[in-house]
């Protein structure tokens, strides 16, 4: 048998045009990039400036749940759909065959998140304190800011596990029904405080309800739970669902 | 180059596979040499596309042992020698053919020249062209430089002409013979029985999931030695289906007869010397006579005949 020469090509190299490649098609993709960074926009224009109930606190409190409302979806549409259309049309085997790193596949994919995440945050920033009158401390706004990135990180693990699970044709309908309602109940819409008791008991559970606690406690406007419990949980999520995702991703015989 | 001829790059070994219960590789052994086009043919359904799959490490075995370049497929080492064109329905849409090319190039450690991969798969003219708009040649053609893009030692081609014109495939098989004296070794799997017999230095005939015939295209065809024998006649197609020699006779186009009331015929004969002698002593008036030897086409469905009369006898 031939032995191999162990050289490696450039990872880094691989990641850069790994991620610049699937940027620059999301960006050329209409039906991804205008409603990722239109919806949130638009929902906090309506109900956090134009429709606002309590001019002193809403524009400010919705500003960063919408963030954290748009954030997630990049997240979970990038990697959700995303993989879900690949593998339909054999282009992820394709990829799997390949000599791409796994990895580079991630790191694209959470760069490409991490990009329309801080645009989607830029926006909303300069909505708010434009139009909703939004005063922070410069802290403030970088805080939110990173919270925000990093805190899509939970959602692009469980992106990644639906697209690895969902057939393609579904894989839209089924990732708006998670992440439309789990907006909501979360309180990404409305606080959380104007919903039912059960349901904010519920809300627990929910991934975004802790992202946006823990936003929410930077301009004190959280519900006093511990900055620890709302880290726990959104760890917990991104582990069981890295874990789920590389299972899938390793099973053989996948069709 | 071909030092190391004896030496195969890729071997399997006693391979079977079952989807469910059906089986659908059966204790299937084979090597690869370096510089070899090896075409595994067969009907839908005979474990083509499996085999391939199993080789790059996509499928767990029910039993058996694969190897590459004495590595365990799907290792990351033995993808860095290999390339692959799978049968693919759609690609990323809004990426452009020199994007997908330079980020696939990116993932080998000695691509090939992106200039080189241009003039392989013939895309030049289009490189910035969106996957989007690609007609189905053309995709499969930036399918064929995606695989070749690396340098590859060991290249999977499955059904790579499927969708292409003649003008494209004819170009595909160019390159696939430059790569060939490069000294890339080439698996292929193809529905098209020339392309086959043009390409390869051995073939594979899959049927159910075993391994039915093996070796140059010459060697099967020669397993058949009859003879077609064409010819423009007024005669009925009676007075040939009587010679003694003759296995076979059809007419070709019979609702549509020459002026004079002519017709082509075809008789396959086991010996077509024979079969002229008496077409002579009878005194039929022949013209336009082309005698043929078997295509691998005719060996292929003999042969896929003999197997399945074989199966069905003892299935019964």
């Amino acid at each position: 048998m031939k032995s191999l020469v162990n050289d490696k090509p450039n990872l880094f190299n691989i990641f850069y045009l790994e991620a610049k490649t699937e940027t620059l098609r999301l960006f050329r993709t209409p039906g991804f990039s205008i409603p990722t960074l239109l919806f949130p926009i638009m929902f906090y224009t309506f109900f956090g400036i134009v429709f606002s109930m309590n001019p002193a606190t809403m524009p400010t409190y919705l500003m960063i749940t919408y963030a954290v409302f748009g954030v997630i979806g990049p997240a979970l549409f990038s990697f959700g759909v995303g993989i879900a259309i690949e593998r339909g049309q054999g282009w992820f085997d394709l990829k799997e065959v390949s000599p791409m790193p796994a990895s580079a596949y991630i790191v694209s994919r959470v760069s490409l998140t991490f990009i329309f995440a801080s645009l989607i945050i830029l926006l909303l920033f300069a909505i708010g304190a434009m139009f909703g009158d939004v005063r922070l401390m410069r802290w403030q706004w970088i805080a939110l800011a990173l919270i925000f990135v990093l805190g899509s990180l939970p959602f692009c693990a469980i992106g990644m596990t639906l697209g690895l699970y969902l057939k393609s044709n579904s894989a839209p309908a089924t990732v708006n029904l998670i992440y439309l309602p789990m907006g909501f109940l979360s309180g990404l819409w409305l606080p959380i405080n104007f919903l039912p008791e059960i349901m904010q008991q519920f809300a627990n559970l929910l991934p975004p309800y802790h992202l946006a606690q823990l936003a929410l406690k930077i301009t004190d406007m959280d519900l006093g739970f511990p900055v620890a419990l709302h880290v726990s949980v959104l760890a917990a999520y991104t582990l069981l669902f890295m874990f789920l995702a590389t299972k899938a991703y390793h099973k053989k015989d996948k069709q | 180059m071909k030092t190391s001829q004896n030496e195969p790059i890729a071997s399997i070994r006693g391979v079977t596979k079952r989807f469910d219960d059906k089986l659908v590789l059966n204790n299937v052994d084979l090597d690869l040499f370096e510089g070899e086009v090896l075409s595994v043919l067969g009907p839908n359904g005979a474990g083509k596309t499996t085999l391939i799959s199993t080789m790059l490490g996509r499928l767990s075995l029910d039993s058996g042992d694969i190897s590459l370049f004495g590595n365990r497929p799907g290792a990351l080492e033995v993808k860095r020698q290999c390339g692959a064109m799978l049968q693919v329905s759609g690609l990323p849409d809004m990426s452009t053919i020199k994007e997908h090319i330079t980020l696939f190039q990116s993932y080998y450690v000695n691509p090939m020249d992106y200039d080189l991969v241009m003039a392989f798969s013939g895309l030049k003219d289009i490189e910035n062209q969106y996957s989007k708009t690609l007609s189905g040649g053309q995709k499969q053609r930036l399918l064929f430089a995606l695989a070749i893009c690396g340098n590859p030692k060991l290249l999977f081609l499955d059904e790579p002409t499927v969708g292409m014109d003649i003008t494209a495939r004819k170009s595909l098989w160019e390159a696939i013979e430059k790569l060939k004296s490069q000294g890339t070794s080439i698996l292929l799997t193809t529905h098209y029985l020339e392309e086959a017999d043009q390409l390869s230095d051995r073939v594979i005939m899959l049927n159910r999931g075993n391994i039915v015939r093996e070796g140059s295209p010459e060697q099967i065809k020669s397993q058949i030695n009859t003879k077609k024998i064409r010819f423009n006649s007024t005669e009925t197609i009676a007075a040939f289906s009587q010679l003694e020699t003759v296995a076979k006779v059809s007419q070709v186009a019979r609702n549509n007869p020459n002026e004079d009331g002519s017709c082509y015929f075809e008789l396959e004969s086991a010996c077509a010397e024979k079969t002229m002698a008496e077409i002579f002593d009878k005194q039929l008036k022949l013209r336009d006579l082309t005698i043929i030897g078997a295509a691998l086409e005719d060996a292929f469905e003999l042969i896929n005949n003999e197997d399945s009369l074989q199966h069905n006898r003892l299935s019964e």
